[in-house]
Protein backbone atom coordinates (compact mmCIF):
# COMPACT_ATOMS: atom_id res chain seq x y z
CA UNK A 1 0.00 0.00 0.00
CA UNK A 2 1.26 3.51 -1.18
CA UNK A 3 1.46 6.50 1.71
CA UNK A 4 -0.13 9.64 0.54
CA UNK A 5 1.12 13.13 1.97
CA UNK A 6 -1.68 15.89 2.04
CA UNK A 7 -0.80 19.55 2.98
CA UNK A 8 -3.02 21.79 3.91
CA UNK A 9 -2.29 25.36 3.43
CA UNK A 10 -4.03 29.18 3.13
CA UNK A 11 -1.86 32.01 2.11
CA UNK A 12 -3.55 33.70 4.44
CA UNK A 13 -4.20 32.86 7.81
CA UNK A 14 -7.61 32.35 9.39
CA UNK A 15 -9.32 30.68 6.28
CA UNK A 16 -9.93 27.54 8.67
CA UNK A 17 -6.69 25.24 7.98
CA UNK A 18 -6.90 24.06 11.31
CA UNK A 19 -10.72 23.29 12.07
CA UNK A 20 -10.41 21.33 8.40
CA UNK A 21 -7.92 19.62 9.25
CA UNK A 22 -9.56 18.49 12.45
CA UNK A 23 -12.06 17.48 10.50
CA UNK A 24 -10.56 15.54 8.19
CA UNK A 25 -8.87 13.89 11.07
CA UNK A 26 -11.92 12.75 12.58
CA UNK A 27 -13.00 10.92 9.35
CA UNK A 28 -9.59 9.33 8.11
CA UNK A 29 -9.02 6.35 9.34
CA UNK A 30 -5.12 4.99 9.26
CA UNK A 31 -3.57 7.61 9.07
CA UNK A 32 -0.99 9.89 10.28
CA UNK A 33 -1.64 13.75 11.99
CA UNK A 34 1.34 16.77 11.59
CA UNK A 35 0.90 20.00 12.72
CA UNK A 36 3.41 21.97 10.16
CA UNK A 37 2.70 25.71 11.98
CA UNK A 38 5.26 25.09 14.03
CA UNK A 39 5.33 28.94 15.04
CA UNK A 40 1.37 29.33 16.11
CA UNK A 41 0.23 25.62 16.33
CA UNK A 42 -3.40 25.44 17.28
CA UNK A 43 -4.29 21.25 15.97
CA UNK A 44 -3.85 20.13 19.61
CA UNK A 45 -6.46 22.08 21.15
CA UNK A 46 -9.18 19.96 18.94
CA UNK A 47 -7.09 16.85 18.87
CA UNK A 48 -5.96 16.69 22.46
CA UNK A 49 -2.67 14.94 21.94
CA UNK A 50 -1.55 12.41 25.06
CA UNK A 51 2.30 13.24 24.79
CA UNK A 52 4.63 10.43 24.25
CA UNK A 53 7.72 11.60 23.64
CA UNK A 54 9.59 15.17 24.12
CA UNK A 55 12.33 15.96 21.88
CA UNK A 56 14.89 19.79 21.87
CA UNK A 57 15.33 20.60 18.89
CA UNK A 58 18.55 22.68 18.92
CA UNK A 59 17.73 25.68 16.81
CA UNK A 60 20.55 28.37 15.66
CA UNK A 61 23.45 29.14 17.49
CA UNK A 62 23.94 31.95 20.31
CA UNK A 63 26.84 33.65 21.21
CA UNK A 64 27.79 35.34 24.13
CA UNK A 65 30.76 37.89 25.04
CA UNK A 66 33.26 37.15 27.66
CA UNK A 67 33.52 40.49 29.20
CA UNK A 68 36.51 39.55 31.23
CA UNK A 69 38.35 39.32 28.05
CA UNK A 70 36.53 41.30 25.61
CA UNK A 71 38.87 44.75 24.81
CA UNK A 72 36.12 46.69 23.01
CA UNK A 73 38.35 46.28 19.91
CA UNK A 74 34.79 46.70 18.09
CA UNK A 75 35.82 43.76 15.17
CA UNK A 76 32.37 41.85 15.72
CA UNK A 77 30.33 44.66 15.68
CA UNK A 78 31.69 46.09 12.28
CA UNK A 79 31.64 42.89 10.52
CA UNK A 80 27.93 41.53 12.26
CA UNK A 81 25.80 42.02 9.39
CA UNK A 82 22.16 41.86 11.08
CA UNK A 83 23.47 44.27 13.64
CA UNK A 84 23.34 42.54 16.99
CA UNK A 85 26.11 43.86 18.31
CA UNK A 86 25.67 47.24 19.58
CA UNK A 87 27.82 48.97 22.71
CA UNK A 88 25.71 49.44 25.89
CA UNK A 89 25.18 52.17 28.55
CA UNK A 90 28.60 51.06 30.14
CA UNK A 91 30.50 51.18 26.71
CA UNK A 92 30.77 47.01 27.11
CA UNK A 93 29.63 45.34 23.82
CA UNK A 94 26.41 43.34 23.68
CA UNK A 95 24.71 40.68 21.11
CA UNK A 96 20.75 41.16 20.77
CA UNK A 97 19.54 37.32 20.67
CA UNK A 98 16.36 38.45 18.59
CA UNK A 99 18.76 39.67 15.96
CA UNK A 100 21.27 37.16 15.70
CA UNK A 101 21.03 34.67 12.68
CA UNK A 102 23.85 32.30 14.55
CA UNK A 103 25.72 32.42 11.81
CA UNK A 104 29.33 32.68 14.06
CA UNK A 105 31.46 34.91 12.57
CA UNK A 106 31.56 37.38 15.43
CA UNK A 107 33.28 34.22 17.33
CA UNK A 108 35.36 33.57 14.32
CA UNK A 109 36.66 36.91 14.45
CA UNK A 110 37.38 37.59 17.44
CA UNK A 111 41.08 37.92 18.32
CA UNK A 112 40.57 37.89 22.03
CA UNK A 113 37.85 34.39 21.89
CA UNK A 114 36.09 36.29 24.24
CA UNK A 115 33.24 34.75 21.95
CA UNK A 116 31.54 31.44 22.65
CA UNK A 117 28.25 30.11 21.11
CA UNK A 118 25.92 27.42 22.10
CA UNK A 119 22.89 26.30 20.05
CA UNK A 120 19.27 27.41 21.76
CA UNK A 121 17.09 25.13 23.01
CA UNK A 122 13.68 26.83 23.47
CA UNK A 123 11.58 24.43 20.94
CA UNK A 124 10.49 21.37 21.44
CA UNK A 125 8.74 18.98 19.34
CA UNK A 126 6.64 15.92 20.50
CA UNK A 127 5.30 12.35 19.17
CA UNK A 128 1.69 11.91 20.77
CA UNK A 129 -1.25 9.95 20.91
CA UNK A 130 -5.21 11.32 19.80
CA UNK A 131 -8.17 9.28 19.80
CA UNK A 132 -7.81 10.10 15.83
CA UNK A 133 -4.14 8.24 15.40
CA UNK A 134 -0.46 9.38 16.10
CA UNK A 135 0.57 13.24 15.40
CA UNK A 136 3.73 15.05 15.29
CA UNK A 137 3.66 18.50 16.81
CA UNK A 138 6.25 20.89 18.22
CA UNK A 139 6.18 24.08 20.68
CA UNK A 140 8.26 27.47 19.28
CA UNK A 141 10.09 29.19 22.08
CA UNK A 142 9.36 32.54 21.43
CA UNK A 143 11.36 34.94 18.49
CA UNK A 144 13.41 31.39 17.84
CA UNK A 145 14.87 31.18 14.50
CA UNK A 146 14.93 27.98 12.13
CA UNK A 147 11.22 27.11 11.97
CA UNK A 148 11.80 25.49 8.41
CA UNK A 149 13.68 23.35 9.67
CA UNK A 150 11.48 22.29 12.75
CA UNK A 151 8.67 21.92 10.20
CA UNK A 152 11.35 19.31 8.37
CA UNK A 153 12.25 17.44 11.22
CA UNK A 154 7.98 16.97 12.78
CA UNK A 155 7.43 16.18 8.55
CA UNK A 156 10.36 13.58 8.83
CA UNK A 157 9.10 11.96 12.02
CA UNK A 158 5.31 12.04 10.57
CA UNK A 159 6.66 9.97 7.60
CA UNK A 160 8.67 7.42 9.62
CA UNK A 161 6.10 6.61 12.11
CA UNK A 162 3.56 6.21 8.41
CA UNK A 163 6.40 3.48 7.27
CA UNK A 164 6.53 1.54 10.90
CA UNK A 165 2.49 1.50 11.68
CA UNK A 166 1.99 1.24 8.02
CA UNK A 167 -0.28 4.09 7.62
CA UNK A 168 -1.63 5.47 4.57
CA UNK A 169 -2.01 8.83 4.65
CA UNK A 170 -0.26 12.00 6.50
CA UNK A 171 -2.72 14.95 6.98
CA UNK A 172 -0.40 18.09 7.44
CA UNK A 173 -1.98 21.04 8.87
CA UNK A 174 0.38 23.86 7.48
CA UNK A 175 1.13 27.45 8.50
CA UNK A 176 0.07 30.62 6.74
CA UNK A 177 2.03 32.76 4.09
CA UNK A 178 4.32 31.92 1.38
CA UNK A 179 7.66 32.15 2.97
CA UNK A 180 10.10 29.48 5.08
CA UNK A 181 7.67 26.80 6.93
CA UNK A 182 5.24 27.62 4.06
CA UNK A 183 8.22 26.22 1.49
CA UNK A 184 9.08 23.44 4.03
CA UNK A 185 5.87 22.74 4.22
CA UNK A 186 5.43 21.83 0.58
CA UNK A 187 8.70 20.54 -0.19
CA UNK A 188 8.04 16.82 -1.49
CA UNK A 189 4.73 16.41 -0.06
CA UNK A 190 1.94 14.46 -2.54
CA UNK A 191 -0.90 16.91 -2.66
CA UNK A 192 -1.63 20.65 -1.76
CA UNK A 193 -5.59 21.57 -0.48
CA UNK A 194 -5.64 25.01 -0.23
CA UNK A 195 -8.01 26.14 1.95
CA UNK A 196 -9.19 29.81 1.16
CA UNK A 197 -12.44 32.58 2.02
CA UNK A 198 -14.06 34.56 -0.99
CA UNK A 199 -12.18 38.18 0.31
CA UNK A 200 -10.41 39.56 -1.83
CA UNK A 201 -6.94 39.22 0.82
CA UNK A 202 -7.88 35.64 0.54
CA UNK A 203 -7.79 35.11 -3.17
CA UNK A 204 -5.04 37.66 -3.38
CA UNK A 205 -3.24 35.32 -1.06
CA UNK A 206 -4.11 32.08 -2.23
CA UNK A 207 -3.13 33.13 -5.98
CA UNK A 208 0.25 33.75 -4.42
CA UNK A 209 0.27 30.47 -2.73
CA UNK A 210 -1.01 28.79 -5.72
CA UNK A 211 2.25 30.32 -8.02
CA UNK A 212 4.29 29.09 -4.93
CA UNK A 213 3.46 25.27 -5.30
CA UNK A 214 3.27 25.59 -8.94
CA UNK A 215 7.04 25.90 -8.51
CA UNK A 216 7.02 22.04 -6.91
CA UNK A 217 5.03 20.59 -9.62
CA UNK A 218 2.73 19.68 -6.59
CA UNK A 219 -1.09 18.66 -7.59
CA UNK A 220 -3.65 20.99 -5.85
CA UNK A 221 -7.23 21.49 -5.13
CA UNK A 222 -9.15 23.61 -3.25
CA UNK A 223 -12.08 24.01 -0.71
CA UNK A 224 -13.54 27.55 -0.26
CA UNK A 225 -14.60 28.01 3.32
CA UNK A 226 -17.43 30.55 4.47
CA UNK A 227 -18.74 30.69 0.46
CA UNK A 228 -21.58 33.09 1.42
CA UNK A 229 -19.64 35.73 2.77
CA UNK A 230 -19.67 38.29 -0.90
CA UNK A 231 -21.41 36.28 -3.77
CA UNK A 232 -19.46 38.87 -6.17
CA UNK A 233 -15.92 37.78 -4.49
CA UNK A 234 -17.11 33.95 -4.47
CA UNK A 235 -18.08 33.90 -8.27
CA UNK A 236 -14.48 35.51 -8.78
CA UNK A 237 -12.39 32.79 -6.72
CA UNK A 238 -14.84 30.29 -8.34
CA UNK A 239 -13.28 31.61 -11.69
CA UNK A 240 -9.90 31.63 -10.92
CA UNK A 241 -9.97 28.20 -9.90
CA UNK A 242 -11.47 27.01 -13.08
CA UNK A 243 -9.27 28.95 -15.21
CA UNK A 244 -6.05 27.15 -13.47
CA UNK A 245 -7.46 24.05 -13.65
CA UNK A 246 -7.44 23.17 -10.01
CA UNK A 247 -10.48 21.49 -8.65
CA UNK A 248 -12.76 23.03 -5.95
CA UNK A 249 -13.67 20.01 -3.60
CA UNK A 250 -16.12 22.43 -1.80
CA UNK A 251 -17.81 25.21 -1.10
CA UNK A 252 -18.85 25.38 2.78
CA UNK A 253 -21.08 28.45 3.54
CA UNK A 254 -20.16 30.33 7.04
CA UNK A 255 -21.11 27.76 9.46
CA UNK A 256 -20.62 29.28 13.09
CA UNK A 257 -20.41 25.32 14.01
CA UNK A 258 -16.82 25.62 13.52
CA UNK A 259 -16.15 27.59 16.25
CA UNK A 260 -19.04 26.01 18.69
CA UNK A 261 -16.87 22.52 18.01
CA UNK A 262 -13.65 24.15 18.83
CA UNK A 263 -15.36 26.18 22.07
CA UNK A 264 -15.68 21.80 23.04
CA UNK A 265 -12.36 20.87 21.69
CA UNK A 266 -14.32 18.79 19.46
CA UNK A 267 -13.73 18.60 15.78
CA UNK A 268 -16.98 19.71 13.16
CA UNK A 269 -17.87 16.12 12.68
CA UNK A 270 -17.50 15.26 16.44
CA UNK A 271 -19.71 18.16 17.09
CA UNK A 272 -22.52 17.61 14.35
CA UNK A 273 -21.62 14.27 12.46
CA UNK A 274 -25.13 14.88 10.16
CA UNK A 275 -24.91 18.61 9.64
CA UNK A 276 -24.88 20.00 5.99
CA UNK A 277 -20.91 20.44 6.19
CA UNK A 278 -20.55 17.50 7.83
CA UNK A 279 -21.64 15.69 4.90
CA UNK A 280 -20.20 18.21 2.70
CA UNK A 281 -16.67 17.18 4.68
CA UNK A 282 -17.38 13.55 4.60
CA UNK A 283 -18.22 13.60 0.64
CA UNK A 284 -15.09 15.89 -0.26
CA UNK A 285 -13.27 13.39 1.65
CA UNK A 286 -14.08 10.69 -0.57
CA UNK A 287 -13.13 12.64 -3.79
CA UNK A 288 -9.74 13.35 -2.27
CA UNK A 289 -8.64 9.57 -1.28
CA UNK B 1 10.83 64.83 16.24
CA UNK B 2 11.07 60.85 16.47
CA UNK B 3 7.83 59.34 15.21
CA UNK B 4 5.58 57.13 17.28
CA UNK B 5 6.16 53.84 16.17
CA UNK B 6 2.78 50.80 16.58
CA UNK B 7 3.10 47.38 15.47
CA UNK B 8 -0.40 45.78 15.05
CA UNK B 9 0.61 42.09 15.55
CA UNK B 10 -1.55 38.72 16.88
CA UNK B 11 -0.12 35.53 17.16
CA UNK B 12 -3.37 33.22 14.77
CA UNK B 13 -3.66 34.80 11.50
CA UNK B 14 -7.01 36.51 10.19
CA UNK B 15 -7.60 38.00 13.55
CA UNK B 16 -7.96 41.48 11.81
CA UNK B 17 -4.66 42.83 11.93
CA UNK B 18 -4.97 44.83 8.50
CA UNK B 19 -8.69 45.34 9.33
CA UNK B 20 -7.33 47.48 12.46
CA UNK B 21 -4.09 48.72 10.78
CA UNK B 22 -6.45 50.76 7.98
CA UNK B 23 -8.85 51.40 9.98
CA UNK B 24 -6.59 52.96 12.59
CA UNK B 25 -4.31 54.53 10.53
CA UNK B 26 -7.52 56.37 8.85
CA UNK B 27 -8.44 57.43 12.35
CA UNK B 28 -5.46 58.60 13.62
CA UNK B 29 -5.29 60.62 10.43
CA UNK B 30 -8.98 61.89 10.50
CA UNK B 31 -8.78 62.96 14.01
CA UNK B 32 -5.43 63.58 15.47
CA UNK B 33 -2.77 63.76 12.42
CA UNK B 34 -2.16 63.61 9.20
CA UNK B 35 1.39 62.80 10.10
CA UNK B 36 1.01 59.05 9.51
CA UNK B 37 2.74 56.49 7.71
CA UNK B 38 1.11 53.06 7.07
CA UNK B 39 3.41 49.91 6.52
CA UNK B 40 3.06 46.42 5.40
CA UNK B 41 5.19 44.28 6.78
CA UNK B 42 3.56 40.82 6.16
CA UNK B 43 5.66 40.82 3.13
CA UNK B 44 4.61 37.08 2.69
CA UNK B 45 1.44 38.33 2.07
CA UNK B 46 0.75 42.11 2.00
CA UNK B 47 -2.66 42.63 1.70
CA UNK B 48 -3.29 46.54 3.09
CA UNK B 49 -3.09 47.79 -0.64
CA UNK B 50 -5.70 45.87 -1.34
CA UNK B 51 -7.96 48.19 0.53
CA UNK B 52 -6.70 51.27 -1.82
CA UNK B 53 -7.61 49.95 -5.27
CA UNK B 54 -6.97 53.41 -6.49
CA UNK B 55 -4.00 54.89 -4.90
CA UNK B 56 -1.26 55.22 -7.56
CA UNK B 57 1.85 53.51 -6.82
CA UNK B 58 4.42 56.85 -6.43
CA UNK B 59 7.86 54.47 -6.32
CA UNK B 60 9.03 50.97 -6.48
CA UNK B 61 12.19 49.39 -5.39
CA UNK B 62 13.85 46.07 -5.79
CA UNK B 63 15.75 44.66 -2.88
CA UNK B 64 18.43 42.16 -3.06
CA UNK B 65 20.13 39.97 -0.77
CA UNK B 66 23.80 38.95 -1.73
CA UNK B 67 24.64 35.77 -2.64
CA UNK B 68 28.49 34.45 -3.01
CA UNK B 69 30.18 33.23 -6.09
CA UNK B 70 32.64 30.82 -5.51
CA UNK B 71 34.89 31.29 -8.56
CA UNK B 72 36.43 27.62 -9.26
CA UNK B 73 39.41 28.71 -11.37
CA UNK B 74 40.86 30.64 -8.40
CA UNK B 75 39.02 28.34 -5.41
CA UNK B 76 41.50 25.22 -4.17
CA UNK B 77 38.67 23.31 -2.80
CA UNK B 78 39.89 23.61 0.89
CA UNK B 79 36.60 23.60 2.35
CA UNK B 80 36.73 26.39 4.83
CA UNK B 81 34.19 28.35 3.23
CA UNK B 82 31.63 25.42 3.79
CA UNK B 83 33.05 24.75 7.21
CA UNK B 84 32.28 28.21 8.00
CA UNK B 85 28.95 28.53 6.74
CA UNK B 86 26.49 28.13 10.13
CA UNK B 87 23.56 27.52 7.03
CA UNK B 88 24.78 24.31 5.16
CA UNK B 89 24.40 26.74 1.78
CA UNK B 90 27.72 25.90 0.57
CA UNK B 91 28.99 22.51 -1.33
CA UNK B 92 32.49 21.62 -1.86
CA UNK B 93 33.75 18.41 -3.61
CA UNK B 94 36.98 19.05 -3.98
CA UNK B 95 37.32 15.67 -6.38
CA UNK B 96 34.77 17.14 -8.89
CA UNK B 97 36.77 20.68 -8.65
CA UNK B 98 33.40 22.13 -7.81
CA UNK B 99 32.16 24.82 -5.30
CA UNK B 100 28.54 26.38 -5.10
CA UNK B 101 26.61 28.40 -3.01
CA UNK B 102 22.68 27.61 -2.65
CA UNK B 103 21.12 30.74 -2.64
CA UNK B 104 17.58 29.48 -0.88
CA UNK B 105 19.64 28.69 2.01
CA UNK B 106 21.91 31.29 2.42
CA UNK B 107 21.78 33.99 5.22
CA UNK B 108 24.43 36.59 3.22
CA UNK B 109 26.26 36.52 6.39
CA UNK B 110 29.33 37.45 4.81
CA UNK B 111 31.42 34.53 6.62
CA UNK B 112 32.31 32.58 3.89
CA UNK B 113 34.21 35.60 2.76
CA UNK B 114 36.53 35.85 5.47
CA UNK B 115 36.95 31.93 5.33
CA UNK B 116 38.14 32.12 2.00
CA UNK B 117 42.37 32.56 2.01
CA UNK B 118 42.53 32.24 -2.11
CA UNK B 119 40.37 35.61 -2.81
CA UNK B 120 38.11 33.18 -4.52
CA UNK B 121 34.67 34.37 -3.22
CA UNK B 122 32.91 37.82 -4.06
CA UNK B 123 29.03 38.52 -3.76
CA UNK B 124 26.70 39.48 -6.31
CA UNK B 125 22.85 40.85 -5.61
CA UNK B 126 19.96 38.82 -6.29
CA UNK B 127 16.41 40.01 -5.99
CA UNK B 128 14.33 38.71 -3.35
CA UNK B 129 11.61 40.89 -2.82
CA UNK B 130 10.50 44.76 -3.74
CA UNK B 131 8.99 47.98 -1.93
CA UNK B 132 6.36 49.91 -3.25
CA UNK B 133 4.87 52.85 -1.81
CA UNK B 134 1.37 54.41 -2.55
CA UNK B 135 -0.13 57.28 -2.37
CA UNK B 136 -3.44 56.24 -0.38
CA UNK B 137 -4.52 59.56 0.54
CA UNK B 138 -3.95 58.70 4.36
CA UNK B 139 -1.02 60.91 5.84
CA UNK B 140 2.38 59.73 4.04
CA UNK B 141 0.74 56.76 2.43
CA UNK B 142 1.23 53.38 2.43
CA UNK B 143 4.56 51.27 2.21
CA UNK B 144 4.55 47.54 1.27
CA UNK B 145 7.04 44.44 0.92
CA UNK B 146 6.55 42.30 -1.36
CA UNK B 147 8.90 39.23 -0.87
CA UNK B 148 9.31 37.29 -4.36
CA UNK B 149 7.61 33.98 -4.39
CA UNK B 150 9.83 31.26 -3.60
CA UNK B 151 12.23 33.22 -1.54
CA UNK B 152 12.76 32.50 2.02
CA UNK B 153 13.79 35.65 2.85
CA UNK B 154 11.30 37.36 4.90
CA UNK B 155 13.12 39.10 7.38
CA UNK B 156 15.97 40.63 5.51
CA UNK B 157 13.09 42.12 3.45
CA UNK B 158 11.08 43.32 6.65
CA UNK B 159 14.34 44.85 7.39
CA UNK B 160 15.07 46.98 4.42
CA UNK B 161 11.60 47.95 4.37
CA UNK B 162 11.39 49.70 7.50
CA UNK B 163 14.69 51.39 6.89
CA UNK B 164 12.97 52.50 3.83
CA UNK B 165 10.44 54.71 5.43
CA UNK B 166 11.12 57.59 6.32
CA UNK B 167 10.54 58.81 10.32
CA UNK B 168 9.38 62.38 9.15
CA UNK B 169 5.76 61.26 10.50
CA UNK B 170 4.17 61.89 13.39
CA UNK B 171 3.05 57.86 14.03
CA UNK B 172 3.99 55.04 12.25
CA UNK B 173 1.63 51.78 12.08
CA UNK B 174 3.64 48.60 10.84
CA UNK B 175 1.21 45.78 10.10
CA UNK B 176 3.06 42.95 11.33
CA UNK B 177 2.97 39.12 9.52
CA UNK B 178 1.44 36.29 11.92
CA UNK B 179 2.95 34.11 14.07
CA UNK B 180 5.59 34.81 16.76
CA UNK B 181 8.83 34.27 15.39
CA UNK B 182 11.52 35.91 13.36
CA UNK B 183 9.73 38.09 11.02
CA UNK B 184 7.42 39.03 14.09
CA UNK B 185 10.23 39.74 16.24
CA UNK B 186 11.62 42.03 13.42
CA UNK B 187 8.57 43.74 12.69
CA UNK B 188 8.64 44.51 16.50
CA UNK B 189 12.19 45.47 16.81
CA UNK B 190 12.66 49.39 17.75
CA UNK B 191 8.53 49.93 17.97
CA UNK B 192 7.16 51.65 21.05
CA UNK B 193 3.68 50.17 20.98
CA UNK B 194 1.96 47.23 20.15
CA UNK B 195 -1.28 45.86 19.42
CA UNK B 196 -2.43 42.55 19.36
CA UNK B 197 -5.70 41.90 17.69
CA UNK B 198 -7.45 38.69 18.61
CA UNK B 199 -10.54 36.88 18.11
CA UNK B 200 -12.41 35.38 21.12
CA UNK B 201 -11.63 31.45 20.52
CA UNK B 202 -9.79 28.95 22.15
CA UNK B 203 -7.25 29.15 18.77
CA UNK B 204 -7.19 33.35 19.10
CA UNK B 205 -6.49 33.11 22.84
CA UNK B 206 -3.56 30.28 22.63
CA UNK B 207 -1.84 32.47 19.97
CA UNK B 208 -2.69 35.49 21.98
CA UNK B 209 -0.80 33.71 24.97
CA UNK B 210 2.28 32.98 22.89
CA UNK B 211 2.31 36.14 21.49
CA UNK B 212 2.65 37.86 24.87
CA UNK B 213 5.26 35.20 26.09
CA UNK B 214 7.00 37.05 23.12
CA UNK B 215 6.19 40.66 24.14
CA UNK B 216 6.94 39.59 27.62
CA UNK B 217 10.24 38.53 26.97
CA UNK B 218 11.34 41.49 24.76
CA UNK B 219 9.59 44.20 27.34
CA UNK B 220 7.45 45.86 24.96
CA UNK B 221 4.67 47.54 26.10
CA UNK B 222 1.11 46.44 24.49
CA UNK B 223 -2.42 46.43 24.44
CA UNK B 224 -5.40 44.18 22.69
CA UNK B 225 -7.51 44.78 20.88
CA UNK B 226 -10.59 41.68 20.77
CA UNK B 227 -12.13 41.58 17.57
CA UNK B 228 -15.09 39.65 16.08
CA UNK B 229 -16.37 40.07 19.90
CA UNK B 230 -19.51 37.66 20.41
CA UNK B 231 -17.99 35.15 17.93
CA UNK B 232 -16.81 32.61 20.90
CA UNK B 233 -16.78 32.80 24.67
CA UNK B 234 -15.33 35.09 27.49
CA UNK B 235 -11.73 33.10 28.24
CA UNK B 236 -9.91 35.74 26.47
CA UNK B 237 -11.67 38.62 29.08
CA UNK B 238 -10.86 36.33 31.71
CA UNK B 239 -7.52 36.17 30.76
CA UNK B 240 -7.02 39.64 30.50
CA UNK B 241 -8.20 40.39 33.40
CA UNK B 242 -6.03 37.84 35.97
CA UNK B 243 -2.46 38.90 33.68
CA UNK B 244 -3.88 42.53 34.24
CA UNK B 245 -3.26 43.04 30.11
CA UNK B 246 -4.97 46.64 29.08
CA UNK B 247 -7.95 45.99 26.86
CA UNK B 248 -8.23 48.58 24.30
CA UNK B 249 -10.80 47.98 22.65
CA UNK B 250 -13.72 45.57 20.99
CA UNK B 251 -14.83 45.18 17.77
CA UNK B 252 -18.51 43.42 17.39
CA UNK B 253 -18.62 40.39 14.71
CA UNK B 254 -20.98 41.28 11.89
CA UNK B 255 -21.31 39.70 8.48
CA UNK B 256 -22.95 42.42 7.20
CA UNK B 257 -19.39 43.75 8.22
CA UNK B 258 -17.57 40.94 6.79
CA UNK B 259 -18.89 41.37 3.36
CA UNK B 260 -17.69 44.70 3.42
CA UNK B 261 -14.37 43.73 4.22
CA UNK B 262 -14.57 40.84 1.85
CA UNK B 263 -15.02 43.15 -1.36
CA UNK B 264 -12.05 45.58 -0.14
CA UNK B 265 -14.80 48.16 1.30
CA UNK B 266 -13.74 48.68 4.82
CA UNK B 267 -13.40 52.58 4.79
CA UNK B 268 -16.60 53.05 2.50
CA UNK B 269 -19.70 54.26 4.61
CA UNK B 270 -18.23 53.26 8.04
CA UNK B 271 -20.95 53.49 10.66
CA UNK B 272 -20.84 55.94 13.45
CA UNK B 273 -20.90 52.67 15.86
CA UNK B 274 -17.77 51.52 14.03
CA UNK B 275 -15.81 54.62 14.36
CA UNK B 276 -16.44 55.24 18.09
CA UNK B 277 -14.68 51.56 18.41
CA UNK B 278 -12.28 53.19 17.06
CA UNK B 279 -12.11 56.05 18.78
CA UNK B 280 -12.11 54.27 22.33
CA UNK B 281 -9.01 52.84 20.92
CA UNK B 282 -7.55 55.78 19.58
CA UNK B 283 -8.21 57.71 23.27
CA UNK B 284 -5.85 55.25 24.59
CA UNK B 285 -3.03 55.16 22.53
CA UNK B 286 -3.29 59.04 22.42
CA UNK B 287 -2.25 59.01 25.76
CA UNK B 288 0.91 57.07 25.05
CA UNK B 289 1.53 59.04 22.06
CA UNK B 290 1.40 62.63 23.53
CA UNK B 291 3.96 61.05 26.26
CA UNK B 292 6.43 59.46 23.96
CA UNK B 293 6.41 63.30 22.27
CA UNK B 294 6.77 64.81 26.30
CA UNK B 295 10.04 62.69 26.24
CA UNK B 296 11.67 62.98 23.22
CA UNK B 297 11.10 66.84 23.52
CA UNK B 298 12.37 67.44 26.71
Amino acid sequence: MSMTEITILSGKGGTGKTSITAALASIASNAVFCDNDVDAADLHLILDPKIREEHVFYGAYVPSIDQSKCTQCGICADNCRFNAITLDKNGNYEIDPFKCEGCRLCERLCPEEAITSKKSDGNRWFVSDTRFGPMVHAHMGPGEENSGKLVTEVRRRARKIAEETGAELILNDGPPGIGCTAISSITGTGHVLIVTEPTIAGLHDAKRLVELVENFNIPISAIINKYDINSEVSDEVDQYFIGKNIPVLAKINFDVAFVKAMLEKKSLIEYNPTSETSEMIKKMWKTLT
Amino acid sequence: MTPFKIAIASGKGGTGKTTVSVNLSYFLSKHITNSIQLVDCDVEEPNDALFFPKAPLTSTKEVTQLIPFIDTEKCTFCRKCAEYCEFNAIVVLPTAKFAQVNASLCHSCGACLHACEFDAITENPEPIGKIRALDNGIGSGLVEGRLNIGSAMQTLLIRELKSEVSSNSKIIIYDAPPGTSCPVVETIAGTDYIILVTEPTPFGLHDLKLTVDLLKDIKKPFGVVVNKAGLGNSDVFNFLKTENIELLGELPFEKSYAKKYASGKLLEGVSPEIEARYMKIIDKIAKRIDEHDRDNNS
